[in-house]
């Protein structure tokens, strides 16, 4: 089936199969693949992406369900070939390291401080703890919410 | 003609022990990047796995003819298709590429298929028809020795180890040093275990295999040792070496479970099979059948020491169970037993170990590799002794800490850093939080968001613990890395450099390390590292054991030494289009193998180098729940030299995590060799609330033989993490707690 939708700001259509998931389209239909597929059951927040402004797990919403609704993506954060603030303060603290859980995590903070600009440490930890890291221990990323926080 | 002269400009940052920012951090934050499970080519199939439903079983047929004829299917293949070699392995080729007449795990690959949609690949596996004979699985280690040879041509016979005739033995290793009936005064014993702990990288197995259309084929995938991966796709098939390609694909995360071989000639054989790109990626379940794991062990031990607390003999018995394919288990097994006593000097002692086949999951490397299981029994002994001599554990440790100059049971004499003594009294050193006032939020106590106490039932608790493990390759292993580096007058007229090394970068941050070592060495700041591949370079060896910090940095230190002599040679200078192109490998001092009898060292040391960690943890426990929040971490770790001070912190921090977990969480569940928890959901690795501070202190005592002086950082915390988070445990709730992962039952005291 085709569907159209917008990402990061763009009308595009996919021709997809009624079972695939967001995360599939985007990746494999859309050339988007910055949105990482590490569990695909909704375990692991590598996939998050802004659904209509509201942060999803891409793997757990169909294709078909994104019919005609809003999508921000990891890739579609930065602004003017220049980086979010998040994505700035994740490469200064060191909080990539294999960088597979990134883009989930970039959006997820994105997101918490969208709502929240200057969250408490135990705020950060609640609205991080759906995205698996297996690399850093969360302390850089810590680090990274509250530089991203202070410069905004 | 211009010509220009080296050096072209004094350089202003990015030497070795400079904080450098990650030189692919930005792809990665931007979702550029591309993983193995990114990759796509025009034309592309994808590729499925059909799994072996069994942990053991006869396989008595298998029919293809209806997968074949499924829509969009464009290939269906069994071992019969395999040209090759049949059989493969990192150290020894007992395993199958597909499953001949038997199945040995669960998972097991047993069929491929290459179809349009992966969804198409998925429905066509199930229609292959495979009639299976179920067998008897082997699962108990012990039973193990007496069962049915699951392998018995026995491949690891004949190797030169220790010959131990009982049925189903990967390796038995003997270490016998001075008097091991010597008695003490006093004697603590005990038997501990641990389960099975995954690596759990977050990006699945996946790669993209290529044909060139002249019967070779590029396959680009994320792995940890490019070269050793070719050396065992190229035969199973049939082709020569340069006739295959691995590429290095972008690489989520690794920790051991990327050294054996996953998709790659899976995906290579149904490349050459339909002549088209072949994309393969696991899904989570599979991912947790489709790699090793690290090893479970039984472990029995006997500390003899005198009232003055020295040691006076450590006995040690250690069962692994290596799973169904070796794998790299008979190095694994040479790890326990080197590290067996933990970083301490005793006089006499005796370490037998055995490592067995079983129906089990296979079982190889992971951050640690040995040394984490040994590293829980012996501090636990260290404690119990610590009691039993009414001495403060701290001190007991100082008193027995190994230093320069002692000998290991296995005979080798420390030579280079090992700062044991040092790092304990660093650790203990480390302030410890005062405990939170009461009542507080609850995210701040055991149970957390679940609500489930106000404080009431909470006890805290401080564990200490101590251990150490090798570097790089051991035990007379030819380890070595290439580094190729090219000189030449870039557009604008500058001296620019390329390095070519084919070490893993698999998040570690070893690109910096290259980098950084090259403008140290060649003071150029157009340097750039050209994309890791077999056909450019020689081998960089394994991104494991530490061992890539060392090895890559010395192989890039000769390399651009080399490239500056030749460039000297020819008057310091090139002229636009020239070109110095030079390659050498470095080869750390030579090591040993352990005599098969006494397991004594045949030379001079087995070992190269040692690194060595202590930790302090401090818990809270709702002794009426069994549930735990670690409060903090605190630990001094010895690395040589920092060379990137930031990524080293992040090694710290993220190898205390995967310490952690398996104190508290992670545990591959099995059931007559069944898994039952591959998912996130069942398999728990430790997310931002299980997360306490780590309190870093980097000892720096640069090893002598080590380039610049670095170590390597990778399993130190890992190694430490579990035994110091079960002994806060223990202290919190008084519990022998002898196995880990420790769960909620034992800690309400409901089960042993
Ligand atoms: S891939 Fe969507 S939550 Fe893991
Ligand atoms: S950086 Fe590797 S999973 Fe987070």
């Amino acid at each position: 089936m085709r569907i159209t939708l917008t990402v990061n700001g763009e009308e595009r259509e996919a021709d997809v199969w009624a079972g695939e998931s967001l995360l599939f389209a985007l990746r494999e239909r859309l050339g988007l693949p910055g949105s990482k597929n590490a569990c695909e059951q909704g375990e692991c927040g590598s996939c998050s992406v802004l659904l209509d402004g509201v942060l999803v797990c891409a793997c757990l919403v169909l294709a078909a369900q994104a019919e005609g609704h809003e999508v921000v993506t990891v890739e579609g954060l930065g602004s003017d070939g220049r980086l979010h603030a998040v994505q700035e303060a994740f490469v200064q603290t060191g909080a990539v390291q294999c960088g597979f859980c990134t883009p989930g995590l970039v959006v997820a903070t994105a997101d918490l401080l969208a709502r929240r600009p200057d969250p408490s440490e135990d705020e950060i930890r609640e609205a991080l703890s759906g995205n698996l890291c297996r690399c850093t221990g969360y302390a850089k990323i810590f680090d990274a919410v509250r530089l991203a926080a202070g410069a905004a | 003609m211009r010509t220009v002269s080296a050096p072209a400009r004094k350089l202003e940052h990015g030497r070795v022990g400079e904080s450098v920012l990650r030189v692919d951090a930005i792809p990665k934050v931007t979702g550029e990047f591309a993983y193995s499970s990114d990759l796509f080519a025009a034309g592309m199939l994808w590729g499925h796995t059909l799994r072996s439903p069994h942990a053991h079983a006869e396989i008595e047929s298998i029919d293809i003819s209806e997968a074949v004829s499924m829509p969009g299917v464009h290939a269906v293949l069994t071992h019969e298709d395999v040209p090759g070699k049949k059989l493969y392995g990192l150290e020894f080729a007992d395993q199958p590429v597909l499953a001949i007449n038997r199945v040995r795990y669960f998972g097991e690959p047993v069929a491929l298929v290459a179809a349009e949609h992966p969804e198409q690949a998925r429905r066509a596996a199930e229609k292959i028809q495979v009639q299976y004979q179920p067998l008897e699985p082997v699962v108990d280690p012990e039973r193990a020795l007496e069962q049915e040879d699951l392998h018995p041509e026995r491949p690891t016979e004949e190797a030169g180890y220790f010959n131990d005739p009982r049925s189903n033995v990967v390796r038995t290793i003997v270490i016998r040093h001075g008097d091991p009936d010597a008695e003490g005064e006093v004697s603590v014993s005990g038997v501990y275990e641990l389960g099975i702990q995954d690596q759990a990288f977050l990006g699945p197995e996946s790669g993209l295999a290529v044909p060139d259309g002249e019967g070779g084929v590029d396959v680009y995938v994320a792995t940890q040792w490019l070269h050793v991966d070719r050396a065992q796709v190229a035969p199973c098939l049939d082709l020569r070496p340069e006739q295959v390609r691995i590429h290095l694909a972008g690489v989520g995360g690794a920790f051991g479970g990327r050294e054996d071989l996953s998709m790659q000639i899976h995906g290579a054989l149904l490349a050459l099979h339909t002549g088209r790109p072949i994309k393969i990626v696991y899904t989570r379940e599979e991912s947790f059948v489709g790699h090793v794991h690290r090893h479970p062990a039984r472990i029995w031990m006997e500390h003899r020491a005198n009232h003055d607390g020295k040691l006076v003999n450590v006995r040690v018995r250690i069962l692994l169970d290596g799973g169904a394919y070796a794998s790299s288990t008979t190095a694994v097994t040479s790890n326990a037993s080197s590290f067996a006593q933990g970083p301490y000097a005793v006089a006499n002692a005796l370490v037998e170990t055995t490592s067995v086949y079983t129906n089990n999951p296979p079982c190889g490397a992971m951050r640690g590799f040995g040394a984490v299981q040994v590293c829980f029994a012996h501090e636990a002994q260290m404690d119990k002794l610590a009691a039993e001599l009414a001495l403060d554990p701290v001190d007991l440790r100082l008193r027995n800490a190994i230093a320069q100059g002692d000998i290991l049971p296995n005979g080798q004499r420390i030579t280079g850093s090992l700062p044991v003594a040092e790092v304990i009294r660093r650790c203990a050193a480390l302030p410890v939080p005062e405990p939170e006032a009461l009542p507080r939020d609850a995210i701040r106590l055991p149970g957390g968001a679940g609500n489930v106490t106000r404080g009431e039932g909470v006890k805290r608790g401080t564990g200490f613990a101590v251990g150490f493990k090798n570097i790089c390759y051991s035990h007379g292993f030819d380890d070595y890395c290439a580094a190729r580096v090219r000189l030449f007058a870039d557009a604008s007229g500058e001296l620019g450099a390329e390095v070519h090394c084919a070490a893993a970068e698999v998040g570690q941050g070893v690109t910096n390390v290259i980098l950084q070592v090259a403008r140290t060495e060649l003071e150029l700041e157009n340097i750039t590292l050209a994309p890791h591949q077999t056909a450019t370079v020689d081998s960089a060896g394994s991104a494991s054991a530490s061992r890539m910090t060392w090895m890559a940095s010395g192989a890039v230190q000769t390399a651009c030494r080399a490239a500056r002599e030749e460039l000297e040679s020819r008057g310091g200078s090139l002229a636009s289009g020239d070109e110095v192109d030079v390659e050498r490998v470095y080869r750390h001092p030579q090591t040993w193998p352990l005599d098969p009898e006494t397991g004594q060292v045949q030379g001079e040391r087995a070992h190269v180098a040692f690194v060595c960690s202590a930790m302090k943890a401090v818990v809270e426990v709702d002794t009426e729940l069994g549930l735990t929040r670690v409060v903090w971490i605190g630990t001094a770790q010895d690395i040589g030299r920092a060379v990137n001070p930031q990524a080293v912190y992040g090694q710290i921090e993220g190898g205390t995590a995967q310490g952690l977990g398996l104190a508290l969480m992670e545990e591959i569940q099995t059931r007559d060799g069944l898994i039952t928890n591959a998912s996130f959901t069942d398999y728990l690795i430790p997310t931002a609330l299980d997360m306490p501070p780590v309190d870093a202190v980097l000892v720096e005592e640069p090893d002598p033989d080590a380039p610049y002086g670095a170590k390597g950082v990778g399993e130190p915390p890992t190694v430490v993490a579990t035994a110091a988070v079960v002994a806060a445990l223990r202290d919190a709730t008084g519990l022998e707690l002898t196995r880990a992962p420790v769960r909620p039952d034992h800690l309400a005291g409901l089960t042993a």
